[in-house]
């Protein structure tokens, strides 16, 4: 006798679809998160906790969406040739509490593209990275693309970007206003012959699943919504907790994937619950949604689904090239969601980008998405002020936040089995486990890729108007701390159990179900086998769809491409 | 009064955050901000309960909606172990000490505070400048905890009357009234 048709370890946006799906396909589902539930209530109607608010302090400096770094510390290093560790603290945190790395992001969520899915096949191999095509492409995913969208509610412009893949069916919501910034940076963008277009984003541009319109708060990215109109993923986790089959459990850290006698299937999992107490869940079916750094972690720690060898490795994250300008009057960049433009062009493989590539010694750049954004809040633009009369000058005519605009570009950083999650030898968390940490060094391609295409996005910054334009990249290109320390920025994390069909090069199987254990999937995006140039969320909830259909055993989605797309 | 500074300490840090964010113009500095309350609160945190870590929620009041801001947040057990051993300090606590000991803030501010000296106050800018500068790891520290006391939300003690985020033209939070589609787009 179980407790459970199936335990989903996480809340995020993956495990919150996974639990939807198994939910609604008439499973009993337990879903344990780590992190405190700030999100909403647990009783029906699940409605919002009144407790998100527009505070940058509570937000952006004391962790108010966790992890606490002093609780849980992560570890960095570049090479292992650099000792143990070379920081201690915040690593690619993103938020551990109900509704997982959903709740601070601003609801970027474009598809990936037809080559994502083959860039191998399609681009070749590259020297000293694991580029390898997915097992899944494009038109099998396609369903589950337009199932997240509706699920989790995209607001889009089927048609605007010129570069996407075919769609089966439009985007569920018209795009929300257009920001000051935007309208000029894609503008001029568009005068230099790129082809910027609207942001599909998880917010709200009208009232959806029974949550209101944004109303342009600006306090988007870094902030949870107190309104609810972003949708990743309290939109399926509301959809989940309606059904009434699943119960969310917060402050409950999973600390054992608990196996049978075969090793080969697992029966639940044991964890510690807000008062210390160690406690089991009996489950038919075990998902892992604890997201690419704390997927690893635990199956290392608990030694499960590593006969590979690979659990941890091949990670990658987004190579980020900053490139800012400095208008001379201001954008009011506070105002509306965060980012509202992108452009594809720079993740093209054109004769011209080749050619560059070639002077620099690879076969092809592909660079990533280019985010059109705004700057911070004032207290982050404060704490990188110097102090002294220059800090109240600067404040006052604020070149760093009300006249700054930003091209943040999601680089696409090549998997190698070098870089990876593994234990930390002496750091632990509060529980006593051991830290997390990662060893990254980015691969030359994204290095000499993003040296290409910074020039170009300062040329647009100042077509659009910027008096200086100014570049940075996380991690930094020097090998020596940058603006935001040595290790990657980035909060889209991937790679760590990737997907194949073969179960010594792989982790997972084409259905997210670990070749290991054979009654338990993994529905984040620890299963990419690459990272392409685009945020990750969209893929991975389109994954965990398809991934929990087939645990239940439902038929797969299918979808008809358009004549002629 | 105070919460935790003594008098002497309070006027110490007041007049020392006031060299690191000093009225300029329009921008109020940090002794009309109140920053030294603010940190005051920080240090003394603990003395309110809820303590005053995270402010409540959804609204302040200041564009429509309750006043919920001022109500602050209880802690979870951990939360609490976290935020106590930065304010006060390991101490010896076992729970606090599982990465080794910890140094708290209070007493990170009572070395500072006496080692720029009870005549800090008195002593023309530039010398205060000097003793600032001799301090680097103290200096970085207060100008975080200023910057927090200037430009946060006011209900955390400092920000007094909202005036750091009028002089920088930044409106704060704004929910839920929010922004109409025309002023997110155009010029103005």
């Amino acid at each position: 006798m179980t407790d459970c048709d199936a335990v989903v370890i996480g809340s995020g946006p993956g495990g919150a679809a996974a639990a939807h799906v198994l939910a609604e396909a008439g499973w009993s589902v337990i879903m344990l998160e780590k992190g405190r539930n700030h999100l909403l209530e647990l009783d029906p109607p699940f409605g919002p906790t009144g407790e998100i608010s527009n505070d940058e302090l509570k937000f952006a400096f004391r962790h108010f969406l966790g992890p606490d770094p002093f609780l849980e510390p992560r570890t960095f290093r570049r090479t292992d040739g650099d000792g143990d560790r070379v920081f201690t603290g915040d690593v690619n945190n993103l938020p551990s509490g109900v509704g997982g790395g959903g709740f601070h992001a601003d609801g970027k969520l474009p598809r990936f593209r037809e080559i994502d899915f083959r860039a191998r096949a399609e681009l070749g191999p590259i020297d000293g990275a694991d580029v390898v095509d997915w097992p899944v492409d494009y038109d099998e995913l396609e369903p589950y693309y337009a199932e997240a969208e509706r699920l989790v509610g995209v607001a889009g412009e089927a048609g605007a970007n010129p570069f996407a893949s075919w769609r089966s069916s439009p985007y569920p919501m018209p795009p929300g206003p257009d920001m000051f910034g935007a309208v000029l940076s894609s503008a001029a963008a568009t005068r230099l012959g790129y082809h910027p277009y609207r942001a599909p984003t998880g917010v709200n541009s009208e009232p959806y699943d029974g949550r209101p319109a944004c109303n342009n708060c600006g306090f988007c990215g870094f902030f949870g919504c107190p309104i609810d109109a972003k949708g990743d993923p309290v939109g399926p986790l509301r959809q989940a907790l309606r059904s009434g089959r699943c119960e969310i459990r917060p402050e409950s850290h999973v600390s054992e994937i608990l196996l049978d006698t075969t090793g080969k299937r697992a029966r639940g999992v044991r964890y510690l619950d807000a008062g210390g107490t160690t406690r089991e869940v009996a489950a038919d079916h075990v998902v892992v949604a604890a997201g690419a750094f704390e997927t690893p972690r635990l199956l290392l720690r608990c030694a499960v689904a590593n006969s590979s060898g690979l659990v941890g490795r091949h990670l990658t994250f987004h190579f980020q090239t900053l490139v800012v300008g400095c208008f001379p009057f201001r954008l009011h960049g506070h105002r509306g969601r965060a980012v509202t433009h992108l452009h594809d062009d720079h993740m093209l493989v054109t004769g011209e980008s080749r050619a560059a590539a070639r002077a620099a010694g690879l076969p092809y750049f592909r660079a990533g998405i280019v985010e059109h954004g705004a700057a911070a809040g004032p207290l982050t633009e404060a704490v990188h002020l110097p102090p002294g009369e220059l800090h109240s000058r600067l404040m006052l005519d604020s070149p760093l936040r009300d006249r700054l605009w930003v091209f943040t570009v999601q680089g696409e950083d090549l998997p190698q089995a070098v870089n990876r999650v593994d234990l930390d030898p002496s750091v632990r968390d509060v529980w006593g486990f051991p830290a997390g940490r990662v060893t990254y060094a980015p691969h030359r391609h994204e290095v000499a890729c993003s040296a290409y295409v910074a020039p170009q996005l300062e040329a647009i910054l100042r077509e659009a108007g910027a008096e200086w334009t100014i570049t940075t990249t996380s991690p930094p290109v020097d090998g020596e701390n940058g603006a935001m320390g040595p290790a990657p920025a980035s909060r889209h994390v991937m790679g760590t159990c990737r997907m194949g069909d073969d179960p010594t090069t792989s982790v997972v199987d084409r259905w997210s179900r670990f070749h290991d254990v054979e009654n338990m999937i993994c529905a984040d995006s620890s299963v990419f086998p690459t990272a392409a140039g685009y945020g990750p969320t969209l893929t991975l909830v389109a994954l965990a769809i398809r991934a929990s259909r087939a645990l239940a055993g439902l038929a797969a989605l299918r979808s008809r491409r358009p004549e002629g797309a | 009064m105070p919460a935790l500074f003594t008098a002497e300490q309070y006027r110490v840090v007041e007049a020392a955050c006031e060299r690191l964010i000093p009225a300029y113009r329009d921008h109020p500095g940090a002794r009309a901000l109140g920053v030294a309350t603010y940190i005051d609160g920080l240090l003394g945190a603990f003395d309110s309960d809820p303590p005053r870590i995270w402010a409540g929620g959804p609204f302040s009041g200041r564009f429509g909606g309750d006043a919920a801001f001022a109500r602050f947040l209880p802690l979870a057990p951990l939360e609490e172990l976290a935020w106590r051993t930065r304010i006060e300090g390991s101490l010896g606590i076992p729970e606090r000490e599982f990465n080794g000991p910890v140094t708290g803030w209070q007493e990170e501010y009572r070395r500072g505070i006496a080692a720029l000296g009870e005549d800090f106050v008195i002593r023309d800018p530039d010398e205060q400048d000097g003793r600032l500068d001799a301090l680097a790891e103290f200096k970085a520290l207060l100008y975080r905890h200023a910057c927090e006391g200037a430009y946060a939300a006011p209900e955390y003690g400092g920000n007094r009357d909202a005036a750091a985020w009028r002089a920088v033209q930044f409106p704060g939070d704004v929910q839920p009234r929010g922004y109409t589609d025309a002023q997110v787009s155009d010029r103005d």
